[in-house]
């Protein structure tokens, strides 16, 4: 649930992956503020903040300027449930499956989400416009079963409820792609 | 069994007023609340205050949890501790317009007990409050946390001034030690001891850690306390530091709290800008260095070897002990961890004394205890109780019973390290030994209560597929015994289970528990074997019976429509999101069961109570002839 598995680039028909175009500038600027020997973890936490996720291009980087193995950057890199090596979706939504708001129902949330949004819990949808995961707890037990929509919360949903703001979260989609095509 | 003390005073509940004695409305930044909308709350008061003219009389501030989240969003004016819940967007200009600029409290807007039918104006009134002992959380909900300025005003790093400039560190480690405060994170080892062993470790560099890794779910006491009360904890530290004889410390703070690191964040920059950390803290000659280090989403590293290793940039793993952190810690150097609200108690201990603090609690467990509320309860938030006090009266006295009338049937306490107590069990005193004796132990504090419509089965399942997602793979019984127990527990949850499952489950749980190398493992099993334990039955009928009793499993149930009771009004066909529920207007609807997908819609919109969740394959068969005639 919340460790998200390091699905591997997908490869093409030669079996190479792409490898995806990416400005390596910053990595250099973060190698330079935050010691990797006595930082580490803050500095590909940051790095994925800057990037967005991790690709290879960046972790290797990091290996070459920290003198630091790759072997073992990825070591922690599949141990915490934090990063990520895929990128992940313009839209985030995840939904909360702590204890309460498990007993109130939050499976029927992450699967009206399924269902409207069509996408698979822990997934980005192929287009990557939107990315639906499971977190263990965000503390607000009160108003369970809860989300998050990018910086939107909700609270005490039901299915019903949930299914009105996906659509609306479709809409808004097709408004800005609609947009987009204009410019 | 021990008596419990009666609290000697009730909870201090009362909001700061403003800066030069201004009126203040200060609204809840709790997590809860904000996840109920309280920041735009606090952005409409703003508004109205301004529109009002009132900007020069009354300011608008935030507070952290106040405790009650299921009365949220909520604000709270701070004369007369007018506490004004479940604001809606609208009633912030009548609040503005009756009670700041009218005088008159807004009735219609109080809080009403459920028990009487009263409507309560004053926070402290409200049997929830009433009925706690705030020591850990004295300041949570009371006062701005980002004000380091509102917090000296609350008697803030004077229990640090005088451990520094007129105690010896031995006798501040004796001092804990006689109040009888042991480990807040679960685990209960008394914090004078361990103090005590870090101090006598030799050598000149040592360390202290604040462990900030709340991750049981539906526990979130240490994120109100660190979003709610920063300075509690670097206060704590800080006496700590000076006991133990470190000069550097660290906060470990779980990935998924934000708002924590950044309130501690500012808070220790606030504290350092004023020489209440750093070289010469308080002008005592003693320095103090206190750094925040995020946590990247692992549950493990609440365990302190896991947490260390973490800190050290590595992957997050526990290793075998001894040797103890309090020899050989971070980086190799003698440790101390202890939990936020462990921390958070010590300020409190030095400024009181311990006796004070002993006077709380039983004979084995003294002081208080923060717990999380949640589940199928009333009164779901935040709230502290002397050790000793019964299940009964948390979750009846302050929790104000079970949400919408239904029956108590078990609470969850220490998530997936903890247990299942039943309602035979309610007058069990909350203490480390007491609750450990029913098979569940206290852990960080959270608990989820069950309704009889919660399949026990199904929680425990729950709890164990979080370990076994969590387990970090370093030892053969938790990363394999707890996979092969997962998988039969969702086979019975899919009505699949086979005779021998309940008897296999147990061995193994044993097994488990006996060879794993740390706390993950060890009580991973506790959720399974408590929930058989007290639940036998329902395990039985999944499994023999193919029936869930708590209707809840979703293999095991099915939607039918009792043609008595459907109008046909046509609510539950326009609601299904698959075409299941389907018929003619005024006649008696029907749901199709091969296109049904379980998903509550047209139970939840039906106004008749027409809509029937059955278990069983004879009462399913039944139901669904019974739509047909």
């Amino acid at each position: 649930m919340p460790r998200r598995e390091a699905t591997p680039a997908p490869a093409d028909a030669a079996g190479a992956a792409p490898e995806p175009d990416v400005d390596l500038s910053r990595v250099a600027e973060l190698v330079a503020e935050i010691d990797p020997r006595s930082n580490l973890i803050a500095l590909l936490q940051r790095a994925q903040d800057a990037y967005g996720y991790l690709p290879e291009p960046v972790v290797d980087e990091i290996a070459r300027l920290s003198g630091i193995p790759a072997s073992r950057l990825y070591g922690i890199i599949t141990f915490y449930a934090q990063f990520t090596t895929v990128p992940t979706g313009r839209h985030k939504c995840f939904v909360c499956h702590g204890t309460a708001c498990h007993v109130a129902g939050a499976t029927r949330i992450t699967e009206a989400l399924e269902q409207e949004l069509l996408v698979a819990d822990g997934e980005t949808r192929a287009d990557r416009e939107v990315g639906l995961d499971s977190v263990a707890c965000m503390g607000a037990c009160s108003q369970a079963p809860v989300m998050r929509i990018d910086d939107e919360t909700y609270g005490n949903l039901s299915a019903d409820e949930t299914r009105k703001i996906a659509r609306k979260l479709l809409a808004q989609i097709a408004a800005e792609q609609g947009g987009g095509s204009d410019a | 069994m021990p008596e419990a003390t009666v609290p000697a005073e009730g909870v201090r509940v009362g909001v700061a007023a403003g800066a030069d004695g201004r009126r203040r409305v200060s609204v809840c930044a709790g997590t809860a609340c904000v996840f109920a909308g309280s920041m735009k709350i606090h952005e409409a008061f703003a508004a109205e205050i301004a529109a009002a003219g009132l900007q020069d009389q009354v300011e608008v501030g935030i507070i952290g949890c106040h405790g009650l989240c299921s009365q949220g969003p909520l604000a709270v004016v701070s004369d007369g501790d007018t506490y004004y819940p479940r604001l809606k967007l609208k009633d912030v200009k009548t609040v503005v317009e009756e009670h700041l600029l009218g005088g008159q409290v807004v009735d219609k807007l109080l809080y009403v007990d459920p028990a009487t039918g009263e409507r309560i104006a004053c926070a402290r009134d409200i049997p929830f409050y009433k009925a706690q002992t705030r020591i850990a959380l004295r300041d949570v909900g009371v006062i701005d946390p980002e004000s380091l300025d509102e917090y000296l005003a609350r008697g803030g790093y004077e229990a640090a001034r005088k451990a520094l400039t007129t105690m010896t560190p031995e006798q501040i480690r004796e001092e804990i030690l006689d109040s009888g405060l042991r480990g807040r994170g679960g685990a209960g080892f008394p914090t004078g001891m361990k103090w005590k062993f870090a101090a006598a470790s030799p050598g000149d560099v040592k360390y202290i850690i604040c462990n900030g890794d709340e991750g049981d779910p539906g526990a979130f006491m240490d994120a109100s306390i660190m979003d709610g009360d920063p300075h509690a904890v670097l206060e704590g530290m800080l006496i700590g530091s000076y006991a133990i004889g470190a000069h550097e410390g660290y906060i470990y703070v779980r990935a998924e709290y934000p708002l924590a690191v950044k309130r501690l964040r500012l808070a220790i920059a606030a504290a350092e800008e004023r020489g209440l950390l750093g070289d010469d803290a308080l002008g005592s000659g003693w320095s103090f260095h206190l750094k925040i280090k995020e946590g990247a989403g692992a549950f493990v590293c609440g365990e302190e070897t896991a947490l260390i290793a973490s800190i050290e940039g590595k992957r997050g793993m526990p290793r075998t002990r001894p040797p103890f952190p309090a020899a050989s810690g971070l980086w190799g150097k003698p440790t101390n961890i202890n939990n936020v609200e462990t921390w958070a108690n010590v300020p409190w201990i030095v400024a009181n004394g311990a006796a004070a603090y002993a006077a709380y609690g039983n004979d084995t467990c003294k002081g208080t205890k923060a717990f999380s509320l949640a589940g199928k309860i009333v009164n779901g938030g935040l709230a502290e109780v002397p050790m000793g006090s019964t299940l009964r009266h948390v979750i009846f006295d302050v929790g104000g019973g079970i949400k919408d009338g239904k029956k108590f049937k078990a609470v969850q306490l220490g998530g997936p390290s903890g247990g299942c107590v039943p309602a035979s069990l309610l007058d069990t005193p909350v203490d480390y030994e007491s609750l450990a004796a029913t098979g569940a132990i206290v852990g960080s504090g959270g608990m989820v209560v069950a309704d009889d419509t919660t399949c026990m089965v199904d929680l425990a399942r729950y709890f164990l597929q979080f370990t076994q997602n969590e387990s970090c793979g370093k030892c053969v019984p938790c990363r394999l015994g707890t996979k092969r127990m997962l998988e039969i527990l969702e086979r019975i949850t899919a009505g699949e289970g086979e005779e021998g499952d309940v008897e296999r489950l147990e061995s193994m749980a044993l097994n488990i528990k006996r060879t794993s190398l740390c706390g993950l493992g060890q009580t991973a099993p506790n959720p399974v074997l408590t929930t058989i334990r007290y639940f036998r039955d329902e395990y039985l009928a999944h499994i023999d019976d193919r029936r869930c009793p708590a209707l809840s499993c979703e293999a095991l149930i099915a939607y039918t429509i009792d043609p008595d009771a459907c109008t046909g009004c046509t609510l539950c066909a326009k609601k299904c999101p698959v075409e299941a529920a389907t018929g003619e207007k005024k006649q008696p609807h029907t749901i199709d069961q091969g296109l049904c997908i379980r998903c509550d819609a047209c139970r939840v919109a039906c106004k008749f109570d027409a809509v029937k969740i059955v278990s069983g394959p004879e009462e399913i068969a039944a139901a669904v002839r019974a739509q047909h005639t």
